[in-house]
């Protein structure tokens, strides 16, 4: 991980929503550089902006909401700067692929199912004919759809929801991109297909050289493919170090709760553990730490001024008081001690010592 | 196993898509019975027609054999309107596609309160908004939200929005298709406790279709895994974890993704070949292998698997 190339470089990035007269701070000053090559998972609380963060990268968020300021550096350039839809079409595609979240946003209603993958095709890869048709089937027989003659010619609303997510990733891999982003690519899919799926990902990851971004609330799945993981709450990274660093040593509160909630933890008949009350009104400005309300754990500081990002390794930050060489010594849940005991024992994660180390 | 009250029946369903004289067969022979206060799990291969059967049910597909009823009165092909006004009361769907289901251009309030407005209902404007606001905030989202349009939320909201959408309406039969595929673990815990409440609460009965394992063996009595249209596997959630028989079924279980990279890392995945079964001379029944755990499978292939069980 030492001397990787920072492909995207995001900056203090603040995204803003206009509904009705009302600003909606989306993203909160966001920094994140993606290296070239590496698998991303972003993950977080709903709502919490991943989507609008991924979407910043292609310009695809609404029209009433704009980036206030902030840089996406990427080839050169600053896409925070991007105005028109011109500059932006350069890049979608060709450079930056997505997978969006609602597979029937994406898809045209009106057109069928291999008339849509064939225009990738013929776009990207330019291929005509015969031959575009022959790798539409080839695509759609790679994503497991079987019987490719007779889906071809069927339309969208005739595709199951797995299906229907399949054909997404699929248009998007015709792109042959440098960046491809998945935001939930397979919540519609069994498992079996989404270990496929993810497979066929990474063997491209490989092959091309491709750097991936993934949006999924699925940790399996980002145990599963991430180099990296960043952890989002209320428009803003909270966490972001390695994928062991931070299953096996998280550091901020939000990302214990998280790791605390799932439900291979639950006890059948009983209630799962939740998070306490509900995220922050974005409506309203943030002061200090977003997630200091609900957290059990939280220190006067939290309520008064948002914490800096804290260094624990060279890979691993978070966004919260208790790393603050001054905090009072916060014993972790439980759960979390374990997972922290198991991380030393492996060796994956060194446990520095500072203070709540 | 004590007799228990049965709620829902699904009888030899067939959905067919298509031209009557080439039709596509989506579900096939499909039968299971939901008891009363129950949480059954449908899982299985994506486009195998978990939501086709979700959608016959709220009668949105017909059926070109055989039957669904609910409290042992027929709810599929014709009713009277009386009938049908009874059936769209007492069961409510939560759909896969929160974007494809919600009115685009209604605000949240509306589209969470519509179904109050139906013949029959009747609330007062200070009601409905109180009713709307505790279903939101029930599922976690700010009453504030009324005044929105659903294309402004994320994908997670929007699904909460479903979710509040059929609970307001007090059914007593659920299918939640894929409910929480958006949900963060601790909103989607929260979802779920919520669920297991109202069920203890009201005797809330679901079906309940998702590809999270994890999440089905937890909330799920029983669970029926079903591949290419139909039902391989049925079994309590434990004993299916437990004691996997179908071919299909220990594939699906291997492929679970753990939230552990070490764990992924050394996963052995099984791969399921439809053509390890030998059906065509001996065809395959639907037999009880032990009390309460059935399975799709031929003389043959049963003799193995009881083996298996003594094991
Ligand atoms: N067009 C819009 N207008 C106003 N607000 C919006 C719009 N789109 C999104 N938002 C708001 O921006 C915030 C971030 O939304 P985003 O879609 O990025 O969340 P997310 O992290 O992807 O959540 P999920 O996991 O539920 O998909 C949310 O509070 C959402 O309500
Ligand atoms: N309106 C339709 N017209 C034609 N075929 C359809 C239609 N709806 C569904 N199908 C087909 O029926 C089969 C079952 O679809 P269904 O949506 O029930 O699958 P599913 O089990 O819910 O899958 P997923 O897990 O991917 O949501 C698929 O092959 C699909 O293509
Ligand atoms: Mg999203
Ligand atoms: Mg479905």
């Amino acid at each position: 991980m030492d001397q990787q190339q920072v492909l995207l470089s995001v900056q203090d990035l603040n995204f803003k929503f206009t509904l009705r007269g009302q600003v909606l701070h989306a993203l909160r000053g966001i920094s994140l550089d993606v290296y070239k090559g590496e698998s991303l998972a972003i993950v977080g609380e709903s709502g919490s902006g991943k989507s609008v963060f991924v979407k910043c990268l292609m310009g695809l968020n609404d029209a009433n909401g704009c980036v206030e300021s902030g840089k996406i550096l990427y080839d050169g350039k600053d896409l925070a700067q991007f105005k028109s839809d011109a500059e932006w079409r350069a890049l979608r595609g060709h450079r930056i692929a997505m997978v969006l979240q609602d597979p029937m946003t994406s898809l045209n209603p009106l057109k069928t199912i291999g008339w849509q993958i064939r225009e990738a095709v013929e776009l990207h890869q330019n291929l005509h004919g015969d031959a575009a048709k022959k790798a539409v089937y080839e695509i759609l027989a790679e994503v497991g759809i079987s019987d490719p003659q007779r889906r071809y010619n069927q339309y969208p609303h005739e595709f199951s929801g797995g299906m229907r997510q399949r054909v997404v990733i699929a248009i998007a891999m015709a792109c042959k991109p440098e960046i491809l982003i998945c935001d939930e690519p397979t919540t519609a899919l069994d498992v079996t297909i989404q270990a496929q799926i993810l497979g066929l990902i990474k063997e491209m990851q490989k092959k091309y050289d491709l750097t991936t971004i993934y949006i999924t609330h699925d940790l399996g799945v980002v145990a599963n493919v991430a180099d990296r993981i960043a952890v989002m709450y209320a428009g803003d990274i909270v966490e972001v170090g390695r994928c062991e660093e931070v299953f096996y040593d998280p550091r901020h509160p939000y990302t214990w709760a998280l790791l605390s909630s799932l439900p291979q933890l639950g006890v059948k008949g009983e209630p799962l553990y939740s998070i306490e009350g509900t995220p922050p009104n974005l409506f309203h400005e943030v002061r200090g730490d977003a997630f200091a309300p609900r957290n059990p754990h939280a220190l006067k500081m939290d309520f008064v001024k948002r914490p800096p990002m804290f260094t624990v390794t060279a890979t691993h930050a978070a966004r919260t008081w208790l790393l603050d060489p001054r905090a009072p010594k916060i014993d972790p849940p439980e759960h979390i001690r374990a997972l922290r005991e198991k991380g030393r024992q492996l060796g994956l994660t060194k446990g520095e010592e500072c203070a709540n180390g | 196993m004590a007799e228990r009250e049965k709620m829902l029946e699904v009888d030899h369903i067939r959905v067919e898509f298509g031209k009557k004289r080439h039709p596509f067969v989506a579900v096939d022979d499909v039968s299971f019975a939901i008891y009363k206060g129950e949480t059954f799990g449908l899982v299985g291969e994506s486009g195998s027609g978990k939501t086709t059967i979700g959608r016959a049910i709220i009668r949105a597909n017909p059926l070109a054999a055989g039957e669904i009823r609910l409290d042992g009165q027929r709810i599929s092909g014709r009713l009277t309107p009386a009938e049908d006004r009874q059936v769209t009361r007492d069961v409510q769907m939560i759909f896969q596609d929160p974007m494809d289901s919600l009115n685009e251009r209604a605000k949240v309030g509306y589209i969470v309160a519509e179904g109050l407005y139906a013949p029959g209902r009747h609330y007062t404007e200070e009601q409905r908004r109180e009713m709307v606001n505790k279903a939101l905030s029930d599922v976690g989202l700010l009453p504030e939200f009324a005044s929105r349009f659903p294309h402004e939320f994320s994908g997670g909201q929007r699904q909460r929005i479903g979710i509040a959408r059929a609970l307001i309406l007090d059914p007593k039969f659920i299918v939640a298709d894929e409910p929480i595929s958006a949900l963060d673990v601790s909103i989607r815990a929260q979802v779920l406790n919520l669920l297991a409440r109202l069920q203890k609460e009201r005797g809330l009965t679901y079906l309940f279709i998702a590809h999270d394992l994890s999440v089905v063996r937890f909330i799920c009595d029983r669970i029926a895994v079903i591949h290419k249209g139909r039902i391989v596997e049925l079994a309590e959630s434990e004993q299916l974890f437990a004691h996997p028989l179908h071919p299909y079924t220990k594939a699906l279980l291997s492929a679970i993704p753990q939230p552990d990279p070490i764990a992924e890392r050394n996963k052995k995945l099984l791969v399921y070949d439809p053509a390890c079964h030998h059906y065509e001379v001996d065809k395959p029944q639907w037999t009880e292998v032990e009390p309460g755990h059935f399975i799709l499978a031929n003389a043959p292939e049963l003799d193995v698997y009881r083996r298996e069980l003594q094991r």
